[in-house]
């Protein structure tokens, strides 16, 4: 059922089945309380993640379900207490729109891993209703959850920071990965993949793509920057890169044996997985032990690191790569998603495409 | 004529010796090298029994070469040193663990990781940069490149603290290395045999709160009262598992065997480590959402470095840090084996090799 009853009236697409289709809805958010900022939507990213939420691939959706969190848009109203913001502004929202703000975990500014983390699509907001997201003209946001976007950056181009960004930068940072010199390879050449190359990049990292695509390798080094190529599926390429990798970002959505990635890491190498598979990924233990590899998983990343990570692309000009649609293209694009046929990001054109009926 | 074990090298040593698949152990004559420039040569006083001895007296990891000596935790005293040794004398107590060569140049061998240099040369069932095999500590003498021997500290038990130069070597190595060494953190050890008892005694040297999981509900009262940990869970009751979800700064999990890792990160806070130290030979399945929505992170480890070695030996002797050990005489060896494999040890074997195993 709709959340309707509220002050804002909003409309999006949304799905209503596990069928993933997606249509118009009308309903509603809440008025624009004195932390908040209400959001006219311009442009919203379509991550992997909507796309498995649609479908209830993770078994948590409930629906009517509107997805939508890579979002850019601009301020129209801003409550009593906002400081960080005013009208006119051009802000995004990313993954998460609450925490609880005050246990150890919210102190350290990390409030993507609060246990009571409200997440913009979804999600059981504070009030006991559903969190809708992006693929919507407007959306009702605590000053908190919002983010400056820097000048210099595209607002179509750059909504696909706000999580595949912060979902490659995250783990890059924690886990060491931004040494000049080093050697990164990235595994999945998608929308996290794609924006993991140009970090790494900017992080003055050598780059190899690791996929099963050859067709995507002119791109990988053309493009992108990567400085190599592999193709996963084959044995000889494998076999010749073995040991050479300090890191791996493995953004891989499908399910996957790490074996192979495992072998091709230096000893002491890490390999951080960001995509989410639906089923266990298959672990052999004998690499690890033998070269003491360890494989970490991230999740997005807080506030304070997803600002700095916009500032971060600001700084060295990063946008994503993206195909720009209208809204009602949403179920094609969706298709073409789930056959990797897109170079990396769909971006919806919500400003321009999303009339109400 | 191709030279045999007994005459390829010039100094006789008798040992016990598995030749087929089925590691049963029996008397085996060999030779050890002269003791070269940089040579220590020793007398076996004892040696630990080792998991891995079983595994690979028994060829289960595939790479079996017969006749096999196994034993990596030796201790013993030096007999014959090289003219150019300096790290110890002749009388001096001495250790050898997992490792008597590397390549000493690679990036890991100059960091003091010679356990993952590629060109890692084990103490036993490995080839020699002199092209003939090695043979472990179930033997009478030992020669090893000084490099690879470790000063034992004076007064410290040779027989109770053999086992620490392996079983010691693997869970102090990751603790310090992740980081879970700090005073005050919660440390969860998995099974509870020679690598996690082990485990558990440095874990409460670094000043953790440690939890011991384990199958086997009647190992809690000995890891309560005589190991010292402070909580022991049953890893199969998924109610216990549960009551200590999000508690563990990290995880040192010796269990060799197929199991399920779900409960365990589970029971680890957010941005908690699991490091595996046993190794199961079939594939573990890794859940990706426990891992990814709260940072945490598996890995391996395996033995450590020399310089570390000699850390963790002398970190032993300061904390009083020993074993618990069962002695048994060498021709006890196939009855020990037998007991190993139902784990049926407190919580090592540690043959009496000076008293039981006579050159002729």
């Amino acid at each position: 059922m709709a959340v309707t009853g509220y002050a804002q009236k909003s409309f999006g697409w949304a799905a209503t089945d596990t069928s993933g289709v997606l249509s118009p809805l009308h309903f509603s958010r809440r008025e624009n309380g004195s932390d908040d900022v209400t959001i006219k939507i311009l442009y919203c990213g379509v991550c992997h993640s909507d796309l498995h939420s649609v479908k209830n691939d993770w078994g948590f959706t409930k629906y009517p379900i509107v997805p939508g969190h890579e979002i850019v848009g601009l301020v129209t109203k801003t409550g009593c207490d906002v400081q960080k913001f005013k009208v006119g502004d051009r802000v995004g929202v990313g993954v998460i729109v609450g925490s609880c703000k005050t246990c150890d975990i919210c102190q350290q500014d990390l409030e993507n891993y609060c246990p009571k983390v409200i997440f913009t699509y979804n999600s059981r907001d504070q009030d006991g209703t559903r969190t809708y997201g992006g693929y919507s003209d407007i959306v009702v946001v605590d000053q908190h959850f919002v983010l400056h976007i820097p000048d210099n950056l595209s607002s179509d181009a750059c909504a696909p920071l706000l999580c595949a960004g912060i979902t490659v930068y995250s783990p890059m940072k924690y886990y060491g990965m931004a040494e000049p010199g080093k050697h990164l390879g990235v595994a999945g050449l998608g929308g996290l993949g794609h924006v993991a190359v140009k970090f790494g990049k900017a992080f003055g990292l050598k780059v190899t793509v690791i996929s099963t695509s050859q067709k995507k390798e002119s791109e990988a080094i053309n493009k992108l920057g990567a400085d190599s190529f592999l193709v996963s599926t084959d044995p000889a390429q494998l076999k010749a890169a073995m040991g050479t990798m300090d890191f791996i970002i493995d953004t891989i959505a499908a399910v996957h044996s790490l074996a192979p990635l495992l072998d091709l890491l230096k000893m002491n190498g890490k390999l951080v997985t960001v995509g989410l598979p639906d089923k266990p990924l298959e672990l052999p233990i004998f690499p690890l032990v033998l070269g003491r590899k360890l494989v970490g998983g991230s999740d997005i990343g807080g506030m304070k690191e997803t600002q700095e990570m916009l500032d971060f692309c600001g700084k060295h000009n990063i946008n994503a790569d993206i195909e720009l649609i209208h809204i009602d293209y949403i179920n094609t694009a969706f298709e073409r998603l789930a056959k990797s046929e897109v170079r990396y990001r769909f971006v919806i054109d919500v400003a321009n495409s999303l009339a109400r009926n | 004529m191709a030279k045999s074990p007994e005459t390829e090298h010039p100094l006789k040593v008798v040992g016990w010796a598995t030749r087929d698949a089925s590691g049963v152990f029996s008397p085996f004559k060999f030779s050890r090298r002269a003791t070269g420039e940089h040579d220590v040569q020793f007398k076996v006083l004892y040696c630990g029994v080792c998991h891995s001895d079983l595994h690979k007296a028994k060829n289960e990891w595939g790479n079996a070469r017969y006749p096999l000596v196994p034993g990596h935790e030796i201790v013993g005293e030096v007999t014959e040193v090289g003219s150019k040794v300096e790290k110890v004398k002749v009388g001096d107590k001495v250790g050898v663990g997992c490792m008597v060569g590397s390549c000493r140049q690679c990036d890991q061998c100059t960091n003091d990781l010679e356990n993952y240099c590629s060109k890692m040369i084990l103490t036993y069932n490995a080839v020699y940069t002199d092209g003939t095999i090695t043979y472990g500590g179930y033997s009478n003498l030992m020669v090893a490149d000084e490099h690879f021997i470790v000063r034992w500290p004076d007064n410290f038990p040779l027989d109770a603290g053999a086992p620490l130069l392996c079983a010691g070597i693997t869970t102090y190595s990751p603790l310090r290395y992740f980081g879970l060494d700090k005073p005050g953190m919660n440390i969860g050890v998995v099974g509870l045999g020679g690598l996690g008892h082990v485990a558990v005694k440095f874990a409460k040297a670094f000043g953790a709160k440690v939890t011991v999981i384990s199958t086997s509900i009647n190992k809690k009262k000995e890891a309560i009262e005589k190991l010292g940990a402070d909580l022991f869970l049953v890893s199969r009751d998924p109610e216990e598992m549960k009551s200590a979800a999000g508690t563990l700064d990290g995880i040192i999990d010796t269990v060799s065997a197929h199991h399920p890792i779900l409960p365990l990160l589970g029971s680890l806070k957010p941005h908690g480590k699991m490091v595996l130290v046993g190794v199961p030979e079939k594939p573990l399945e890794l859940p990706a959402f426990p891992l990814l929505s709260g940072r945490k992170l598996i890995a391996g480890s395996g033995i450590g470095g020399m310089k570390e070695t000699q850390e963790m030996i002398d970190f032993a002797a300061k904390h009083n840090i020993l074993p618990d050990v069962e002695i048994i005489p060498v021709d006890y060896i196939n009855t020990a084996m037998d007991r190993l494999a139902k784990s049926d040890v407190k919580y090592r074997f540690v043959i009496d090799i000076a008293n039981s195993l006579k050159a002729e």
